[in-house]
């Protein structure tokens, strides 16, 4: 299989240099003093109120990293609506990352497929005989068609419908789960000559299944999934873990929402990775009607009104790495409080099994979200639980998909509930996500004109207060609501990728967090479970 | 004659539940959603399945998710009058300012009819347009169980088969 495997590494590791060279015709800062007449309150006096355009050229882009200040908090909107930048990131950032599939449980039998995206690459995710998992590429080797156009099935080969190449998964008639099988007319067309086992789909390298959370990465250099995520897994542990704390014991619901929006897909990651700032407006319709499990009246994430107060726990963590999360490890949100007395009677149990399993581990029991692992894909452990990947399509366009998790162990009664909550909070038809569309939509459009693409984004919540964390390379902000920390570490990873750093550069500056030095003090501390108190 | 007479009064019924179904398009195209709600019967319940992909040997196996699987809606009258009253709060951003709205329902055909209660199929081609380009075309068939309530209809079971496997609209903010 060397050959396929060398043929994708072939595009992602090369094309980068000459790209950077060639369009570097002036930098945001080159330019900033350059031909801005329009400018309302004048601009690049080097003082750290610049609030005035930060003229980039709209062609010619230079390194993306000079469009993304977070010393200043100033992001350029370029980045949201550029070609250029667009096509940069599809090259160097998604075959470099370690990107989200699919979940185990939606392929759980030998030949089952889900058909999925890992950026601008069609792929599918299979089950071969022995019950391995693969992701392999959906374009045929001979002429690029795409070999599966359905969501979903069971089969054990791929016949490609334009000229009849077909592709095994089965692992006894191949040397390889995806290597090429049938060739119409071997003899006449090919001599008998054609190899087959170097023309079979091209596979991906790197796949690894997190308690039934299955990533993909297509970077052979790319460092193992675990150093990826590093100690962002806690969140990703609640995700996947059952409620009552069972390891890896949710599944999801059959279905996926899949939807388009005219928004730029960075809008979306950096949305649940900790823009809780937006939740009072936004969803302030939401909450007025009372759609949260407590009934008209309670509160929309339904949070037990006698444990503290659901903004205590919104303290943001943000990782180097660019991963982030609307909360911390150290604050619990409680379970809701549900008007339905069976509902309170099974989580009560069930949170009481989590806490003891959870201290028994010396696990903190906070970390439910909403939170993104970097780049595409958000997620939420709570109320609702569900993932969130947003798929790149233009600079102006995303295809959004949406799953929801539940307990393996649920009864029927709980898991009808929280499917029927889940489907009227999230989602395009989700009362609470509507409105979340509307936004992104808008304001990427609102920043495509000329004269708005002149002035940068404000991210500038919290600037230099970040707090240190017990986490590895984290750093907390303490703004309960209020607080772009997370949002300016994922611009700067994102610009580190963007920028096709190599990999040794990219494991470097990711190895220290330098950003809680300059932080406020009065660092919280991890180890405390805030609502004791 | 008799046989005469049976297609007379199946037709009258069917024009009586084709006027309900245009009368209802009405209400909703006027925003007059109170009046609206007064349509759905209190065991109302509303079921958009998705729809997906699939071979042709699975499609009637796995074409249209289904009960216990993620629709994108499957809700009861009381989920459906807290949409109203989001609605009426004048803060819900995705119907601010509000979307304008023409529901085309046709090809109504009378399934079945056992007094008090019809089936009863149309199509249904649901135009949404908002702010400037903004424009959304939601096209499918509906399947609508009716029930005879007081001196007109109202809706009891309803079931949307919307022709896209991808959503192509940002959101589904308006009644299908
Ligand atoms: S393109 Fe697939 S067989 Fe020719
Ligand atoms: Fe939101």
């Amino acid at each position: 299989m060397s050959t396929t495997t060398d043929s994708t590494t072939d595009t992602a590791g090369t094309a980068d240099t000459t790209d950077a060279a060639d369009t570097a015709a002036g930098s945001a800062t080159d330019t900033a003093n350059a031909g801005t007449e329009a400018t309302p309150t004048g601009t690049g006096t080097g003082t750290a109120t610049k609030a005035g355009p930060s003229t980039v050229p709209h062609s010619g882009v230079g390194p993306v990293r000079d469009l993304v200040d977070v010393a200043r908090g100033e992001i350029s909107r370029e980045i949201f609506v550029n070609e250029e930048i667009h096509r940069r990131e599809l090259e160097h950032l998604f075959p470099r990352a370690w990107l989200f599939v699919g979940h185990a449980t939606q392929v759980p039998r030998p030949g089952d497929f889900f058909s999925s995206w890992m950026g601008s690459d069609p792929v599918l995710l299979t089950r071969d005989d022995k019950g391995e998992l693969h992701v392999l590429l959906n374009s045929c080797r001979h002429r690029g068609m795409r070999v599966c156009r359905y969501d979903e099935g069971n089969t054990m080969q791929f016949t490609c419908p334009y000229h009849a190449w077909s592709y095994s998964v089965d692992g006894s008639l191949v040397h390889t789960p995806g290597d090429l099988h049938g060739v119409p007319q071997m003899k006449a067309a090919y001599d008998n000559k054609l190899k087959r086992e170097q023309w079979g789909l091209v596979r991906c390298p790197h796949v690894r299944s997190y308690k039934g959370l299955v990533f993909a990465n297509w970077d052979p250099d790319a460092p193992p999934f675990e150093e990826y995520v590093g100690d962002f897994h806690w969140w990703l542990d609640n995700l996947a873990d059952a409620f009552d704390g069972t390891e890896g014991g949710t599944e999801v619901f059959r279905g996926v929402l899949k939807w388009r929006i005219k928004s730029n897909w960075k809008f979306v990651s950096e949305n649940f990775l900790g823009d809780t700032y937006h939740g009072a407006s936004t969803h302030a319709s939401v909450e007025a009607v009372g759609i949260g499990p407590g009934g008209r009246g309670k509160r929309r994430h339904g949070e037990r009104q006698d444990q503290g107060g659901f903004s205590r726990g919104r303290m943001k963590t943000s990782f180097r790495l660019g991963h982030g999360a609307s909360d911390n490890l150290a604050y619990e949100v409680p379970y809701p409080e549900f008007a339905e007395a069976d509902m309170d009677e099974y989580f009560k149990s069930v949170w009481q099994k989590r806490t003891e399993r959870l201290r028994a581990q010396g696990r903190l029991l906070g970390g439910r979200g909403p939170a993104t692992l970097f780049p595409n894909m958000s997620f939420a452990a709570g109320f609702p639980r569900s993932i969130l990947v947003a798929h790149p399509i233009s600079p102006t366009e995303t295809e959004v998909w949406r799953w929801f998790l539940v307990d393996r162990d649920a009864p029927g009664f709980v898991r009808e509930w929280l499917r029927r909550y889940y489907m009227r909070y999230a989602g395009p038809a989700g009362m609470t996500e509507q409105d979340d569309m509307e936004n992104w939509d808008y304001a990427t459009q609102a920043s495509r004109g000329v004269v708005a693409r002149r002035y940068p984004y404000n991210y500038q919540q919290g600037l230099g207060q970040e707090l240190p964390s017990d986490l590895d390379r984290a750093v907390h902000s303490h703004h309960a609501i209020a607080g772009e920390v997370n949002a300016r570490a994922f611009y700067r990873r994102w610009a580190e990728f963007t920028d096709a750093l190599p990999w040794p550069e990219l494991t470097r500056l990711a190895a220290t967090d330098d950003r809680a030095v300059a932080g406020a003090g009065g660092g919280i501390e991890i180890g405390r479970r805030e609502g004791d108190d | 004659m008799a046989i005469e007479q049976k297609a007379i009064e199946r037709l009258l019924l069917e024009r009586e539940v084709a006027d309900f179904l245009y009368r209802e398009a009405d209400l909703l195209d006027e925003r007059r959603y109170e009046d609206w709600l007064g349509m759905l019967a209190e065991d109302y319940r509303y079921s958009v399945p998705l729809r997906m992909n699939v071979r042709y040997e699975d499609v009637a196996d796995r074409e249209n998710t289904r009960d216990g699987e993620v629709q994108w809606f499957d809700e009861g009258k009381e989920t459906v009058e807290l949409r109203v009253a989001q609605l009426a709060t004048g803060q819900h951003w995705a119907e601010e300012p509000v979307s304008r709205v023409s529901h085309l329902v046709t090809n109504v055909r009378l399934e079945s009819a056992e007094l008090p209660e019809a089936e009863v199929s149309c199509r249904f081609l649901v135009y949404r347009n908002r702010v400037a380009d903004e424009t959304d075309f939601l096209v499918g068939r509906r399947r609508d169980r009716l029930r005879r309530a007081g001196g007109d209809w109202q809706v009891v079971r309803r079931t949307l088969y919307l022709d896209q496997s991808v959503l192509m609209a940002k959101n589904l903010s308006v009644f299908v």
